[in-house]
């Protein structure tokens, strides 16, 4: 039988594992996509998958279904991760951005086929600057900012996600992306 | 007509501008060349390098994950034993620390200094262990699906356990660790004594209140000192 997310999650939280495994199988890698985007770190993206599933799977009785359970997943991870970039930050350590650096160890592959020389450059440029400018946003907007620009969410669904208004939701993203063009402007340019 | 926005070109880079805008954007070169520079630059974002994960990804973090979900079961119902822990737990540590606290007037005898440091160490991991789950939980918490009936309960049983410990923590010196913990108590207190069902606005405003003030990442940072401390004695 094929499982939707609202079935699914609907069993994993009256405690059916089964089905907790087909959230697991189907999300695993949305979410490690977020977490490296966050976090810079191939290891603490793995492990971030990880710990936003033991957090899902210990709150499940919580998901009632009236936000999609990819975006209830997604807000678990954002957070997650958001713990481990603070904590790193307490203890004084950098951003890890090695591996994206190294496109041969990490295994890395473009979106954009075969890239140039100086559009790989560029990307890894992007790469590098991306994980510190995110830490400058507060949690709702790095949360926002991530569902709508690398998940595809619209303001009515970031809206749920965060519990706020959507013209609030809205907000958020404007002010995620106005913070996010002042921290990158090295790369491309004056913002008007 | 005036120029766009920034505001609105955000908007307009992912569709939600009205046509009346859009039309603007294509026909004023200065605004059509300010869109560019905004797009190139969103769309380089969504074009950063993302180490690629197989379809067996999935089967392998469940692999993973299995072992310790069978230890961390999903809460459901106040009947299971999992809501019992925690005040047999605060009976078991409470009763340990005032004993360590009347022992530390007397003459120590029978279990030794180091013996008894570590063993208050484990009762301190293990007590911020339990509030990192409560804290952890309130700030995951979502208003659509709030019910702290659980959280409150359990943080009325850490706040007595929390009172001991910090004073253990003030008498040995450890003011930084105190400090952390007087903290905790607050937002255990507002917990406890919160409702069960709280509006959106009074959720977000105590998880702002934990997250601004870092209080979960304190709680961990001297969760993992005292485990490491313990290790070491």
């Amino acid at each position: 039988m094929e499982w939707t997310d609202q079935a699914a999650a609907e069993a994993a939280s009256k405690g059916n594992q089964q089905a907790f495994r087909v959230l697991v199988e189907r999300h695993s890698r949305s979410i490690f996509r977020l977490a490296f985007r966050m976090t810079g770190n191939e290891t603490d993206a793995e492990d971030m998958v990880q710990e936003t599933f033991l957090r899902a799977w210990k709150q499940m009785h919580r998901f009632d279904g009236r936000a999609s359970f990819s975006t209830w997943i997604y807000r678990i991870a954002a957070n997650c991760s958001l713990d481990l970039i603070r904590s790193r930050k307490v203890r004084g350590e950098q951003q890890p951005m090695a591996a994206v650096g190294d496109k041969e160890s990490a295994g890395i592959e473009l979106a954009a086929g075969d890239p140039s020389p100086e559009r790989l450059a560029h990307s890894e440029q992007v790469a590098r600057m991306l994980g510190p400018a995110l830490e400058e946003l507060s949690e709702m907007e790095r949360t926002a900012f991530l569902l709508r620009h690398y998940e595809g969410c619209d303001t009515d669904q970031i809206a749920r996600a965060l519990g706020v208004q959507s013209n609030a939701a809205k907000q958020t993203v404007f002010r995620a992306v106005h913070k996010l063009r002042r921290a990158l402007e090295p790369a491309w340019g004056t913002v008007r | 007509m005036t120029h766009l926005s920034e505001e609105e070109m955000t908007a307009a880079y992912y569709d939600e501008v009205e046509p009346t805008l859009r039309a603007h954007l294509v026909d004023c070169p200065e605004c059509h060349a300010a869109f560019d520079q905004l797009k190139r630059m969103l769309d380089d974002l969504r074009e950063t390098p993302v180490p690629e994960r197989d379809a067996s990804y999935g089967g392998q973090v469940w692999t993973r994950l299995l072992p310790r979900l069978s230890v961390e079961r999903p809460r459901r119902t106040w009947l299971r034993w999992w809501t019992v822990a925690p005040a047999l737990a605060t009976v078991a540590v409470a009763a340990f620390i005032a004993g360590m606290l009347t022992q530390q007037r007397r003459a120590p005898a029978g279990i030794s200094a180091k013996a008894r440091e570590r063993v208050l160490l484990v009762a301190m991991g293990d007590h911020l262990d339990r509030s990192q789950i409560v804290l952890a939980e309130l700030v995951n918490a979502t208003p659509e699906t709030i019910d702290l009936n659980d959280e409150r309960a359990r943080a009325r049983d850490l706040i007595g356990e929390n009172r001991l410990i910090r004073q253990t923590a003030l008498r040995s010196g450890d003011s930084a660790d105190a400090a952390v913990l007087d903290d905790l108590e607050r937002t255990l207190l507002d917990i406890a004594n919160g409702p069960a069902n709280p509006s959106a606005a009074d959720l977000e405003a105590l998880q702002h209140r934990i997250e601004s003030e870092g209080l979960l990442l304190k709680v961990r940072i001297v969760s993992t000192n005292v485990r490491q401390k313990g290790q070491q004695l």
